[in-house]
């Protein structure tokens, strides 16, 4: 994934007007884990909510998979959303109508159209992996905070994306439920080699993350290396 | 979820579902809007049905008269001068319709004709002993004539034979002359020719005017005594679509240059009153169907608004806006089939409950109801449309939701 001079403005052309990413330029490569750390309202969210190709840039290049993203109607954006990228939020974003085995297949049936008895085996073995495999029928309301958070991480998972994006996805967790869900990223991460952007309040849990880059006032202000332990290995897919 | 079970199915059904109250009472509302129409449209189309049977089964649907004796004003040698300008109102003589075997023949070649019934009307005189009453002859096609008019329902004593000396008269011309089944009267016509006739069946046509005026007689009889040898005074026509009458009798007029009147031109004041109850009904079910719809639409934009994080992330999970949109509109679409299968089987029940309890003094029915199956899947259907319509814009809402947004709530 490549970001090259990538500028976001709001209110564009009107007096109100006002940029609040300048000329970012990153890159992530497969299998890296990066966070992002940044003082509240720095631009951390609108830069994930860029790379996750949820908002366009005003400027700059966007490249997933070697594609060039910018110029992609709003049908190929969704679809090259869905299939190469995968979101974890601050809150689960569970679909609480729906059991923990459901939202897994989400994203699958969303693809497909119609369910298919290889979607709830790939949704099963995702739940195995995050330690949920007891709670597949469990309506999502019903789990627990941290146990809500894994199936988001299982949901994340279900497509298979290259690049993974967290955005404070241990901020409202305790510490146990936080270090779990983290050391699921990280075995994704190393299993799978799919590339982690990491956003975290947390400097311990950015210590442990490949790299760390600094967002300050919408521009990468500093990048640090941090090399971390290998997990225990991840089913296959 | 199954297999067979697309996406926007298994989301709509469930979103329902988790909105458990909300959906009950829409379907609710719905339900009652629905039954109200189911009834009333049967009610409605049961009265105009009774009215109009009433109606038309005593009357051709249209009728064809000889034309009209006119006055011509005399005009002089210069052109646009009348030189007699005083124009007295001819005499209108019973004459026959010109060729009318051809004419019969030509109108039954239409395809919205049904039958066509020759006739030879005029007035008379009946003498019994030293009483006599002035009649109407009517000589009829026995078989061509029950087609239109059901005088075999009519009758109450006797039968409707009509050999050559038979006559039918009414119950209240048997009381006045004193007359049954099988009695012999005498039978004078303008012209002076008289006949004896013997009474075979009296029947009862529901008004004391027509049953002692209306005698019925054998064509070629009428024909002898009204003076009328090979002629007719009319021709009765019925048509498939009432509705369409007048249209096909100014096509006959067209066609044959005979005058033809239709029961619609004939009874304009109960036609219209008819047309009158149409619209009334009409109005009443685009009403109640707008305030269904708007119903359905007002839940489901609140829905749209609770629902607008799930429809964010399903957005961002790579769910199309397309696939959204039909999500929100499949889910209009399921609740006015629901409601409407609810509300057809409240209007159901209200209407055998109306055909219980609703009965004249006789016992019968005060307005006869049927319980058409197409008029329920004509509900289903239209308040399934309506539902999708009315789920239009909130759909369109849902669909065009910035998924950033919707996230962030």
């Amino acid at each position: 994934m490549r970001l090259e001079q990538v500028r976001k403005a709001f209110n564009v052309g009107q007096p109100a007007e006002i940029e609040v990413l300048h000329g970012i330029d990153l890159e992530l490569g497969s299998g890296e884990f990066c966070a992002v750390m940044g003082p509240s309202g720095s631009g951390k969210s609108t830069l994930l909510n860029i790379v996750g190709l949820l908002d366009r840039p005003t400027s700059g290049l966007l490249s997933i998979g070697g594609q060039e993203t910018t110029r992609l109607d709003d049908a190929a954006l969704t679809r090259l959303r869905g299939r190469s990228i995968g979101f974890v939020f601050q809150y689960h974003h569970l679909i609480g109508a729906f059991t923990a085995l459901e939202n897994v297949m989400m994203p699958m049936l969303g693809d497909a159209g119609f369910p298919s008895r290889a979607m709830g085996e790939r949704a099963r073995e995702l739940l195995d992996s995050v330690g949920l495999s007891h709670r597949c029928d469990n309506l999502a309301l019903n789990l627990s905070g941290g146990e809500q958070q894994r199936v988001a991480v299982a949901r994340a998972l279900a497509m298979r994306p290259a690049v993974l994006l967290a955005d404070e996805p241990t901020g409202n967790l305790d510490n146990r439920s936080a270090d779990v869900v983290f050391e699921l990223l990280r075995r994704v991460n190393r299993t799978q080699k799919t590339a982690v952007l990491f956003v975290t309040h947390n400097p311990a849990l950015a210590q442990r993350c490949d790299r760390t880059i600094e967002v300050v006032d919408g521009a990468i202000v500093g990048s640090a290396c941090s090399p971390a332990p290998m997990p225990a290995a991840l089913p296959p897919g | 979820m199954r297999s067979w079970e697309p996406f926007e199915w298994i989301v709509a059904a469930r979103f329902l579902r988790e909105g458990r109250w909300q959906t009950v009472f829409i379907i609710g509302g719905v339900a009652v809007g629905v039954a109200v129409i189911v009834f009333m449209s049967a009610l409605l189309t049961g009265l105009q049905a009774n009215f109009i049977r009433r109606v038309l089964t005593a009357q051709a649907h249209i009728q064809l008269l000889p034309p009209q004796e006119k006055v011509r004003a005399l005009r002089g040698g210069l052109p646009g001068v009348v030189e007699d300008a005083m124009q007295q109102a001819p005499l209108q003589r019973l004459k026959s319709i010109d060729q009318w075997p051809a004419v019969a023949a030509q109108i039954r070649a239409l395809p919205e004709v049904l039958t066509v019934s020759p006739s030879a009307t005029g007035s008379a005189l009946v003498i019994r002993g030293e009483a006599s009453r002035a009649i109407s002859v009517v000589g009829i096609d026995p078989a061509l004539y029950f087609r239109i008019v059901a005088l075999p329902d009519k009758i109450v004593r006797g039968g409707t034979r009509l050999s050559a000396n038979d006559i039918l008269i009414g119950t209240d011309l048997a009381s006045d002359l004193g007359l049954g089944v099988g009695d012999k009267l005498r039978v004078t016509a303008a012209s002076g020719a008289d006949a004896v006739f013997t009474v075979s069946g009296i029947f009862d046509l529901g008004s004391k005017g027509a049953n002692q005026r209306t005698t019925y007689m054998a064509l070629h009889t009428a024909q002898s005594l009204l003076g009328l040898q090979g002629g007719v005074s009319s021709l009765d026509v019925t048509v498939a679509d009432i509705y369409g009458a007048e249209d096909v009798a100014q096509r006959i007029t067209a066609l044959t240059g005979v005058e033809a009147d239709s029961w619609i031109k004939t009874n304009a004041q109960f036609f219209s009153a008819v047309q009158a109850q149409i619209t009334a009904n009409t109005a009443i079910r685009f009403f109640v169907g707008l305030s269904v719809a708007f119903g359905i639409a007002s839940v489901l934009f609140v829905s749209v608004v609770q629902k607008s994080r799930e429809i964010g992330i399903l957005r961002a999970m790579g769910v199309t806006r397309g696939r959204i949109l039909r999500l929100f509109l499949l889910q209009g679409g399921l609740l006015g089939l629901s409601g409407s299968a609810v509300g057809s089987a409240i209007g159901a029940a209200a209407l055998l409950l109306w055909r219980q309890l609703a009965r004249g003094p006789d016992g019968l029915p005060l307005v006869p109801v049927t319980l058409d199956a197409l008029l329920f899947v004509a509900a289903l259907l239209l308040a399934s449309a309506t539902g999708v319509l009315a789920a239009v814009a909130p759909a369109l809402r849902a669909a065009r939701l910035d998924p950033v947004v919707a996230i962030r709530g």
